[in-house]
């Protein structure tokens, strides 16, 4: 009897098995699995399962606790809603990479030690990079590598980290960090898991990778990373001082780059930066109210988040166009993709009635609550930005504006459902917030729906819209890229190559390619001569007169070796004679 | 024609929604200024919170300031032409 099935089994296993299917029992197949998964997730009880022996460690694949649970329901039900999306896509690898992903993601979720947590972190980033890959044009290539190495010097730092932490301790066990705090493995683990959490400087993989994704792997891509990211912050790192400054600076830096952006899928990316900061920031202030506050905007984030990402997937799946610039006025023909994008431009701006109301304002009071001015002030801020971008210049410029002709129809049934059905659960945690506070790791005391809470918040949204139309022409999207830190290998990788190619190559081949010549090459020729003299005359002289004394004495040998049991028996017997004689005689 | 249309592209209606738009600004500011000094409901963390309408006026300048700030860095150092990287 198999006491606990890990739910990213069904995912990781089962997604080798997808090309056998064909037709619509393959869109059943592909539903199922993760379907099987959120079963699989619900169905587990507390506790520790799945441990298993190995060389002298405990590996613990199955840390089942109420923050756990949490992230796996979401992660789960973001895997169903993201398929769904995905069911008309014909390409069998980007099914399985996704599938993958996702399993891949519940692992570093369950994960109850270091070891366990980092083999899942590397599949996760392989997996990824995969949904890069598939868009396989050359931008989306590169985009790939380059998401690649990030990830894998996180998941570098993450090794060391461990290695030290384990050399130090004795332990694997992936509990909170903070007794360690100070020391090379805390700081080496953190900056791993702040590279996946995008928080910048180490963020600009974000927007670099994502937009150059698949219209539906960018859809997965957008749930997992940044937030199994949060989910092991909150386990390892709650109440580090130094989240709380991080977090709320990556709030503004995503809003500061999503006014500048052109591109809609570069600039919905910014903005997970931004609300990936706030969970960030709550993490940092580390009270039980703050950690609610972070895992419940994960929750609502993943989905509000994803349905984003379905909404500009669908513009650019119709239309072939990701530029602002260049959209305009589709909401006559695309109503239906107007109006769910639109609930998931409230959820992410907070706007009463919808999930990020819910989850946001937590992590704000939290703040208040522990007399965080500043980062109170800055998460404010940002909440403002987060309506301006997402809920008013990109659908301004994506569906209304100046209209830019262009007339195409409603994507394909399977996206409607799937953003329809994430629609139905942010507007549902949205009015219903109990549903969502009544998983979350510590007990809720809090109600966000106050008189001066709902108020303020509309205050908040409603004078940024007059902002927002009072300020319409600063804000027209102009045909550029901005330059974020991925300048530095991006650009440096140029110098890099210029370097290898113009100075080291040109030096090389005068200065170290002569310098060689005189002072590696002709002496050793030179030696190799004098080597090869010695060789013939002393080494080849010895070698010969050794061979010489073995064929004299061998001689010698044949004729007592005579192959007769009777001369072998008279040789032992003097033998022995001469032996005793010695013997007697001294 | 979608309802959306029917709205947007009717100058009379387009004018009408601007002025809801205009009046519900300004039913908010006072509903907000008037929970915290006539209802007395509710109490904020910090002292500026107790400013009449902080949520309104913190909203505009953030909106204002946002868009400003970043479009100056934009244009005097962040944004580039679109084959910069090629």
């Amino acid at each position: 009897m198999i006491e606990w099935i890990h739910p990213g089994v069904f995912l990781i296993i089962g997604a080798l098995l997808i090309p056998l299917f064909k037709g619509r029992l393959k869109q059943v197949y592909l539903v199922a699995l993760p379907t099987a998964a959120l079963i699989g997730c619900i169905l587990t009880s507390q506790g520790t399962h799945g441990v298993i022996h190995f060389l002298g460690y405990d590996l613990t694949f199955g840390r089942v606790d109420r923050l756990s649970l949490l992230f796996s329901y979401v992660f789960s039900i973001m895997g169903i809603i993201g398929i769904v999306y995905a069911l008309h896509v014909k390409d069998d690898a980007q099914h399985i990479s996704a599938m993958v992903y996702v399993g891949s993601a519940l692992g570093v979720t369950f994960a109850g030690d270091l070891f366990v947590l980092f083999i899942f972190w590397e599949f996760m980033a392989f997996s990824a990079a995969l949904l890069v890959f598939l868009r396989k044009s050359k931008e989306a290539v590169r985009a790939g590598f380059r998401y690649l190495l990030v990830h894998t010097f996180s998941g570098v730092c993450l090794l060391g980290g461990i290695i030290i932490h384990l050399s130090q301790t004795g332990s694997i066990a992936f509990n909170s960090m903070m007794n360690y705090e100070g020391g090379i493995a805390f700081y080496l683990i953190l900056l791993s898991f702040m590279i996946n959490a995008a928080v910048p400087p180490f963020g600009a993989w974000l927007p670099d990778a994502y937009p150059e994704a698949t219209v539906t792997g960018a859809v997965f891509m957008t749930a997992y990373t940044t937030k199994s990211a949060v989910y092991v912050l909150i386990r390892g790192f709650a109440g580090t001082e130094l989240l709380i400054w991080m977090g709320a600076i990556m709030a503004i830096y995503g809003v500061v780059y999503a006014v500048l952006e052109n591109d809609c899928r570069r600039l919905l990316a910014y903005h997970i930066i931004s609300q990936v900061g706030y969970m960030v920031c709550g993490v940092g202030i580390g009270t039980e109210m703050a950690l609610n506050g972070s895992a419940s905007h994960a929750f609502a984030h993943i989905l509000y988040k994803g349905l984003l990402f379905m909404g500009a997937g669908a513009v650019l799946e119709m239309t072939g166009k990701r530029k602002l610039t260049e959209l305009g006025g589709i909401y006559k023909t695309m109503p239906i993709t107007m109006v769910l994008y639109m609930i998931g431009g409230f959820s992410i701006s907070a706007v009463p009635l919808f999930s990020g109301f819910v989850s946001k304002s937590m992590v704000v009071s939290a703040a208040g609550e522990s007399h965080m001015m500043i980062p109170f002030l800055m998460l404010t801020l940002a909440s403002a930005g987060t309506f301006l971008s997402t809920g008013l210049k990109l659908p301004y410029y994506m569906f209304f504006g100046k209209d830019s002709g262009i007339r195409v129809k409603e994507p394909p049934l399977n996206m409607l459902i799937a953003m329809g059905m994430a629609s139905f659960i942010c507007i549902f945690i949205g009015v219903f917030p109990g549903s969502l506070y009544s998983l979350l790791p510590f007990p809720v005391h809090y109600t966000s729906y106050t008189p001066q809470h709902v108020m303020s918040a509309l205050g908040i949204l409603g004078f940024t819209a007059l902002g927002f139309f009072m300020l319409l022409r600063q804000l027209d999207p102009e045909p550029t890229t901005s330059i974020d830190t991925d300048w530095f290998y991006r650009k440096g990788a140029k110098v890099f190559m210029w370097l290898a190619n113009k100075p080291v190559a040109r030096f090389e081949y005068n200065v170290v390619g002569e310098a060689y010549e005189f002072v590696v090459r002709k002496p050793i020729l030179g030696i190799a001569h004098l080597l090869r003299v010695f060789d013939t005359n002393a080494v080849d002289g010895t070698v010969n007169g050794v061979g010489r004394m073995i064929v004299a004495s061998s001689m010698i040998m044949r004729v007592i070796q005579s192959g007769q049991v009777q001369h072998y028996a008279i040789i032992m017997a003097l033998g022995i004679f001469a032996i005793v004689a010695l013997i007697i005689l001294l | 024609m979608n309802i959306f249309e029917r709205i947007l592209e009717d100058p009379v209606r387009f004018k009408k929604v601007k002025k809801i738009f205009y009046i519900s600004l300004i039913l908010m500011a006072l509903i907000e200024v008037a929970i915290v000094y006539v209802f007395h409901l509710g109490h904020g963390y910090f002292w500026f919170e107790g400013i009449p309408a902080f949520g309104s006026i913190y909203g505009f300048i953030s909106c204002a300031l946002i868009i400003i700030v970043s479009k100056f860095l934009g244009h005097h150092w962040l944004m580039k032409k679109e084959d910069y990287y090629d």
